[in-house]
């Protein structure tokens, strides 16, 4: 069981203050396509201008309704983001254009917004690229801040698991978020799938009724997605290749252990939809999302996470453009196979030389001093996996 | 003495075994985490890290117990000892 936490200097961490209110831990100028279309505008200013981030992505063109809505709700709550100084935002026309520019301004941080059509990839990418040039100078001002937990968003979702991340890596999460809640942080978990075999375990860690149904409806309505499309029983992909090379050989158990990262008694306060901000203030929240792992915290991040906990058991290498991604694992193998992918490694609970408070509290100091500044491992390496949920196709 | 396998849970019929390279006779040390409780058991087969390892016989059939939770059913009769994985156990779900 996890103690209570003893220091309460260490419960600080040097962020930017953005406009709202809200911190973040980083701080990027993104230059951001509405749609596939305007991807090589978007990563030519990225060119011209450095420092600043285009995040190309595949989608934005003839959806509609509820996959519409995700898509514009991703895009403005990325550029939304605490972690992000400024936005450019770049589409083929201008109304969708506009509409995310308007939904990123209400958090009152600049962004401004270009169209293609009448104007042409190239003086577009001109006048987009003096812009980004004027919100990197001004950015690169900017100075962090002393702020308190409660300022702080974290996500988590583990990836490439396996049996070692049910014995160790997850019930690290697990043992940080039992000891964080308690001092008003903002946390998220989701993987809708992944919780199969472990729904009522799930569900017995709501902290209300509401939230308890809204988390049933939410999970019988991905097993119907499921009953829906499948071909087989789903065993190529639940667990997956990975999984299943790691010792994991049912979602069941696969489920377990991904659970293991929401502690031993926080309670989840809401249920979230994709990429929805949490409304209900600080506590522990349920996100609908895939358990593809760039999808799930591409999500997180644009419902204004700004720093992630990853464990993995087989090595996972994600990362993402907003949000940095610590990674953790218990796998003796992978923590020496892969070690420039580890920001912590937590194999020693595993020989019995590390206990899980002590894993824990270092993954606490981890993430302060990632919050402070510190680079995780996929930052260092590039790693910037910026992946769109789609719910259905386009029309 | 090194644990060559943990056991969530104290009524769990599966340990997963962390250490690289056991093999067949080996006699192995496991750890009980939930009751902090050392067990003895013999390999059957070589097990690789991270899989699981019978800790009784197991009847076709039956409900694998992990994490002290239902986590499948066996296809085939699993002495104590054996690897444990797709070829013997399968999920309940989809």
């Amino acid at each position: 069981m996890a103690r209570a936490l003893s220091s309460k200097s260490r419960l600080e961490f040097m962020g930017y203050r953005r406009e709202n209110g809200r911190v973040g831990v980083r701080n990027h100028v993104i230059i951001l396509p509405l749609d596939d279309l305007s991807n090589a505008a978007a990563e030519a200013v990225a060119n011209n201008i450095k420092g600043t981030l285009a995040l190309p992505h595949a989608y934005g063109r003839l959806q509609f309704g509820e996959d519409l809505d995700l898509h514009f709700r991703t895009l403005i709550g990325t550029g939304a983001n605490p972690n992000v100084a400024a936005c450019v935002v770049i589409g083929i026309e201008p109304g969708w254009t506009g509409r995310v520019v308007q939904g990123i301004a209400k958090t009152g941080k600049p962004v401004a917004g270009f169209a293609i059509e009448e104007n042409g990839d190239i003086n577009t990418i001109a006048a987009a690229s003096r812009k980004a040039m004027e919100f990197l100078r001004d950015a690169s001002e900017k100075q962090r801040e002393r702020c308190s937990l409660e300022e702080l968003f974290i996500s988590t979702k583990c990836g490439e698991s396996d049996t070692t991340s049910g014995l160790a890596s997850c019930p690290t999460v697990g043992n940080l978020i039992d000891k964080i809640d308690p001092e008003g942080a903002t946390t998220c978990f989701g993987e809708t799938t992944e919780i199969t075999g472990a729904e009522q375990v799930c569900v017995s860690r709501a902290a209300s009724k509401e939230a308890a149904d809204k988390f049933m409806k939410t999970f019988m309505a991905y097993q119907d997605v499921i009953e829906r499309h499948k071909t087989s029983d789903l065993s190529e992909s639940q667990p997956t290749k990975g999984n299943i090379a790691g010792g994991l050989t049912t979602i069941e158990e696969k489920a377990f252990g991904n659970l293991a990262k929401i502690g031993k008694k926080t309670k989840f306060i809401d249920v979230l939809k994709p990429a929805e901000a949490p409304g209900k203030g600080a506590g522990l929240y349920f996100m609908d999302t895939s358990s593809a792992a760039a999808e799930c915290v591409t999500l997180q991040a644009a419902a204004g996470f700004v720093v992630h906990l990853f464990p993995t058991g087989q090595g996972n290498v994600i990362g993402n453009p907003i949000e940095p991604v610590i990674k953790l694992t218990a796998n003796p193998k992978t923590a020496r196979t892969m070690s420039e992918h580890i920001d912590l490694d937590v194999s020693g609970i595993l020989r019995r030389e590390m206990t899980l408070d002590e894993a824990g509290d270092r993954l606490i100091d981890v993430m302060i001093r990632t919050c402070n500044g510190r680079l995780t491992c996929a930052e260092a390496l590039g790693h910037r996996e910026f992946v769109m949920t789609k719910l259905y196709q386009s029309a | 003495m090194p644990t060559h396998f943990i056991v969530h849970d104290k009524a769990d019929t599966v340990g997963v075994v962390v250490v690289e390279d056991v093999k067949p006779s080996q006699p192995l040390t496991g750890w009980i985490m939930e009751t902090d409780e050392t067990i003895h058991l013999t390999a059957l087969d070589p097990v690789p890290l991270g899989h699981k390892i019978a800790l009784r016989d197991i009847k076709q059939g039956d409900t694998v117990l992990k994490y002290g939770h239902d986590v499948g059913h066996t296809v085939a009769n699993i002495p104590k000892g054996r690897h444990v994985h797709v070829h013997n156990m399968k999920t309940k779900r989809w």
